[in-house]
């Protein structure tokens, strides 16, 4: 050990007890280590300097005992371990400090591998990163059907799997596959392995039901003792089918993340070196590696947002105490559209209370009656729903015309026409019907809270509850607060989006809120450009380095070029100096073209029926220029935003872009990545978080 | 080895290891699942029958229930299962028994009626299980500590020597184990049993339950912790679907005696089954009485006119080693009668028979399925 690495003054060191059982069958004696912390299901198993330590200690006095006869390694209830401690990690100041974390792992797991006789990896629970890497160490793996979590996600964080999973994975179980783990599976929002896949992909040799799991694995370590049992594993091709799944990986990356997450291309050219390397080899280049990744911004930007993510997410700033949260036992829909329908559907399966939707005439309630039934019965058919859940969602969906129904309702959502006055209609409306105290809720993009709640007998019930789409998969949620706005209806819809299951943060009644203000933002300028003359792809492209799951043309392909002027033009009546709403666009709407642009391969390209109507000047930005134009708006406007307290802090932006736009883990959300470049300080003076919060300095 | 190991998860592990060894059996065959506590809470409450049937993974259909008899809760459960299938109301049916000791000492949820003493209905020993057994000695005062003491060490010794003959571990459930201080490992054997206890060493052992009593710790059974399990069939069912028949029941019989001297149920409840079975104890080939105390054993070998030492009797060993789990004991019994029934195909019938906390004692006879002659008397 090194005088450079030290316990982090708050880890919560994970022991390795250490306990000797005779196996069955008089196959002798084992010595079984189980990592425990000591603590509950709520603090999972990790693995500091010091845990790594008492691990080494633990495989060292195995190794020196006489008589062991198998070596059988596991973990606390639920966890088998889940990986290096990150706090740990984020404490490293150097790159030496960084290495040596890297290269102790590798000397510590090692030991594993080295005892001289059988050794097993008893997978009891969630297996991750570091914790998922010691149990390669193992000659061999059993697997609980109670395993929930299989994966190696330090590509998603930033990092690699630096304590021998880029090695030992693709040499057990095949690169194509080994990569599909490593890389794939991370870019895909952190996607995890179930017990039975893992067991599938033959990263455990054998899978036993949880009642029995630790009982077979010894009885089945006992008969690998005895030569009774011998587990044979396929050949790992380590030339051509090697090869080709790192190029193919190489194109997959490429087009998914267009260059921007690093760390998936170096765990592809390590992964790619270590065909032919030595374990000793793969493990010094995995130091380097990780070494140059943990000391990079862009690490630490991924950690910053997982702890947003994980944390923030958890309990969202300037939320009001959940005792002043009145209960909600019935909720209301007002329209019957698509996103109607969605939100209504949310509320069934997720609250599973009565739920009642209302739309301008019977039909359209039928239609959308129709819709919530079918996808009720769809996610049945499906598994996704038990007879007993459908049978409820579906006792408690109802619709009305009549505004009776919602007397006794305690929440209600409208999410109709994009009119204010037409809002506020409905609201008056209802007041004449429903309780003082049931919160109205707006699932408007634009319009005030405000001015929707000013007219009512009640304004203080009336607040912002903005969706993103789709609904059942993007987690944000913004609860916009009017000036009248009371604490217990904002602490009612927090917890009302905690029982939905999604990310809440809590914004002032400023237009378009955090997510679609800035998005404009950054839309319009592209649209700018490209009215000026830019060609549509160089302006498409110009933003690729973000790495956002989508170009821009698609992004508004999908948002719908209806909504997206809409919107742009109440943001620039809003701030005209800075918010853009293209003629162009306006004229593209009227003439009812769709589509706007089509890909032509990879190359987005304006339809023809586009450029009949289009006119355009005859600058040609580049893409350079626009990209920088694009930056400096969102660097101004994001501090413009904080500024007026649209929310108190920027993470909150950063949280809303990530759950809410899909800005990628590894970008750190948006702040990081405008301080990174620089941005921040040309625009604004100064930087948007201190150094060392979401960087390495 | 069980102290952080729940009560209902070794009986899981029982059920599911009843099922991995007879997989002719179809889980959703069984009709019903009896299982016995003595202290129905925590762990050992919400109708164990039923619990242990979803957590095991039977099929929903399976249904279960929860039955108490102290001691004799397994034997209880399987008697009561076991007339179930008499009457045609099941073809197949699980019995077992648990008793977390440390987890759920005896009386742990005891509330005796004042009646009980303020009328003088029980002899206050009755509550004292201890104070029973020397009562019993003082009954029968030809029970000596010494006969005590010397029946309680060959227990010792028969135990130790059925381990090392292998006759034991064939019927014993692998269990994991864990505590939070040392992790995980796997229960293989019995605890409790002690070999090499000798007569002097048990000579010295005090007396809690009387000054210069009779009663120790070595010549009773410890307090432990214990599950187990069995598949009854109605035997044309068992047939049909080729599962391997250990017992056929013949006869079964409970009984009461004064509470002040427990340990003397067995002789009433044997004498009943017997009866009705129209068979006398010169026919059962082995004896499998619990050794609750070895005075209790005793008076009942008395009675019977049969040696302390006679191979019939608990020839694998008995409680005084492996220990009491209160409402486990009487499949135990079954299970080590069924092993000596499969070595000894001449031996016709045995009985499983214990005596009952409050006063009163169980006894089932069995006949052996392997019975291919002459019975001989003596093993």
């Amino acid at each position: 050990m090194t005088e450079t690495a030290t316990k982090a003054p708050s880890e919560l060191v994970t022991n390795s007890l250490v306990r000797y059982t005779e196996l069955p069958f008089d196959a002798g004696l084992a010595a079984v280590i189980t990592l425990d912390n000591g603590r509950d299901h709520t603090k999972p198993t990790t693995l500091g300097q010091g845990g790594l330590e008492a691990l080494a200690q633990a495989l060292d006095e195995v190794a020196a005992k006489p008589g062991v006869a198998a070596t059988i390694v596991t973990g606390k209830p639920y966890f088998f371990l889940v990986g290096a401690d990150l706090k740990n990690i984020g404490m490293v100041r150097d790159k030496a400090m960084a290495h040596e974390i890297a290269s102790y792992g590798h000397e510590v797991f090692s030991k594993l591998a080295d005892l001289r006789m059988p050794t097993f990896a008893a997978i009891n629970g969630a297996a991750m990163g570091g914790g998922l890497e010691l149990a390669l160490y193992a000659d061999y793996r059993s697997i609980s059907t109670a395993a929930a979590a299989i994966a190696l996600p330090e590509v998603f964080l930033g990092i690699i799997p630096g304590w021998g999973g880029t090695y030992l994975l693709p040499h057990l179980i095949g690169a194509p596959n080994a990569i599909k783990v490593i890389v794939d599976n991370p870019l895909s929002n952190n996607k995890m392995l179930k017990p039975q896949e893992a067991f599938d992909l033959g990263i455990a040799d054998v899978i036993y039901p949880a009642p029995d799991f630790l009982e077979k694995t010894f009885v089945w370590a006992a008969k690998i003792v005895l030569g009774q049992t011998k587990v044979e594993r396929k050949p790992v091709d380590t030339g051509a089918q090697w090869a080709d799944a790192v190029a193919d990986a190489r194109k997959r990356v490429a087009a998914r993340v267009r260059g921007a997450a690093r760390s998936a291309y170096v765990a592809i050219d390590l992964i790619e070196g270590n065909a032919k390397r030595t374990r000793a080899e793969g493990f010094a280049a995995e130091d380097d590696a990780l070494a140059d990744l943990v000391m990079s911004d862009y690490f630490r930007a991924g950690l910053y947002s997982f702890d947003l993510v994980q944390r923030r997410a958890k309990k969202p700033a300037g939320a009001p105490d959940t005792s002043l949260a009145r209960p909600v036992t019935k909720v209301g829909v007002i329209g019957a559209g698509l996103m109607a329908s969605q939100l209504a559907l949310l509320f069934l399966r997720r609250l599973e209370v009565p739920v009642v939707i209302t739309d301008i005439d019977q039909a359209r309630i039928d239609k959308g009656l129709a819709y919530i039934r079918g996808e009720l019965a769809k996610a049945l058919e499906r598994g996704r729903m038990s007879q007993t859940a459908h049978d409820r969602a579906l006792q408690n969906i109802s619709g009305s015309l009549d505004y009776q129904a919602f007397k006794d309702a305690d929440f209600i959502i409208e999410a109709v026409f994009e009119e204010l006055s037409l809002k506020i209609e409905i609201f008056k409306k209802l007041e004449g019907y429903i309780s003082d105290t049931a919160v109205l809720a707006t699932n408007t993009s634009s319009l005030s809270v405000t001015k929707m709640a000013a007219p009512l007998t009640h304004p203080e019930r009336v607040l912002g509850f903005h969706f993103f789409n789709p609904v059942a998969v993007m987690p944000l949620l913004e609860i916009a607060k009017g000036e009248l706005t009371d604490d217990a209806t904002v602490a009612t819809a927090f917890e009302v989006a905690k029982k939905l299951k999604k990310t809440s943060i809590l914004v002032k009644d400023a237009p378009a809120f955090v997510v679609n203000r800035l998005l404009m933002r950054f839309m319009g300028e592209i649209f700018r450009a490209v009215d000026e003359g830019a060609d549509v792809d160089v302006a498409d492209r110009s933003v690729d380095d973000f790495g956002l799951p989508m170009r821009v043309f698609q992004l508004l392909e999908l948002v719908g070029p209806g909504v997206g002027y809409h919107v742009s033009k109440t943001m620039q009546d809003a701030f005209p100096d800075r918010f853009y709403a293209s003629a162009n666009m306006k004229a593209l709407i009227d003439a009812n073209v769709s589509p706007i642009t089509v890909y032509e391969g990879d190359k987005a390209v304006l339809t023809p029926a586009a450029l009949a109507v289009m006119k355009f000047g005859d600058k040609k930005p580049t893409g350079e220029e626009i990209r920088a134009r694009v930056l400096a708006a969102l660097a101004d406007e994001t501090n413009r935003m904080l500024e007026e307290g649209v929310v108190s802090e920027v993470q909150d932006i950063d949280l809303g872009m990530i759950t809410g736009a899909g800005w990628p883990f590894w970008l750190g959300g948006l702040s990081p990545y405008l301080d990174r470049e620089g941005v921040s300080e040309k625009v604004n003076g100064k930087r948007f978080l201190p150094k060392g919060v979401a960087s390495v300095t | 080895m069980y102290s952080e190991t729940r009560a209902d998860d070794l009986l899981v592990r029982v059920v599911r290891e009843l099922l991995e060894r007879n997989p002719k059996l179809p889980p959703s065959r069984i009709d019903d699942i009896a299982i016995a506590a003595t202290t129905q809470t925590g762990d050992q409450g919400m109708t164990l029958g039923r619990t242990i049937g979803i957590l095991a993974g039977l099929p929903h259909s399976v249904p279960g229930y929860a039955i108490d008899r102290m001691c004799a809760g397994a034997m209880t459960a399987v008697t009561t299962t076991a007339s179930g299938i008499a009457v045609g109301a099941y073809d197949v049916a699980i019995a077992a028994g648990v008793e977390h000791m440390g987890r759920h000492p005896m009386g742990e949820t005891f509330d005796p009626n004042p009646r009980f003493l303020a009328e003088k209905i029980v002899n206050p020993d009755a509550l004292v299980m201890g104070q029973t057994a020397e009562n019993l000695h003082d009954r029968f005062p030809h029970i000596t500590k010494e006969r005590a003491d010397a029946y309680a060490a060959a227990s010792q010794d028969k135990t130790a020597k059925a381990y090392a003959n292998g006759r034991i571990q064939p019927d014993l459930v692998p269990v994991a184990v864990r505590t939070a201080a040392e992790g995980v490992a796997l229960a293989t054997a019995d605890e409790p049993p002690r070999p090499g206890t000798t007569v002097e060493g048990l000579a010295g052992l005090r007396t809690p339950f009387r000054s210069h009593g009779r009663v120790t710790a070595g010549n009773a059974a410890g307090l432990n912790d214990g599950a187990t399990g069995a598949i009854l069939a109605a035997e044309e069912i068992a047939d049909e679907l080729g599962l391997n028949k250990k017992l056929r029941l013949v006869s079964f019989a409970f009984a009461g005696v004064e509470p002040e001297i427990m340990g003397y149920g067995p002789v009433p409840s044997t004498e009943k089954a017997l009866a009705k079975a129209g068979l006398s104890i010169e026919d059962m080939g082995y004896i499998e009485i619990n050794e609750a105390f070895a005075v209790q054993v005793l008076s009942f070998l008395d009675y019977y006119k049969i040696d302390d030492d006679d191979p019939r009797v608990n020839p694998m060993g008995g409680a005084i080693a492996v220990g009491h789990p209160l409402a486990s004991s009487g499949i135990r019994l079954m299970q080590y009668l069924a092993r000596e029934f499969a070595d000894a195909p001449n031996v016709r019938y045995g009985l499983t028979t214990m005596c009952i906390g409050l006063g009163m004692g169980g006894s089932v006879i069995w006949e052996n399925p392997n019975y291919q002659g002459a019975q001989s008397k003596a093993a």
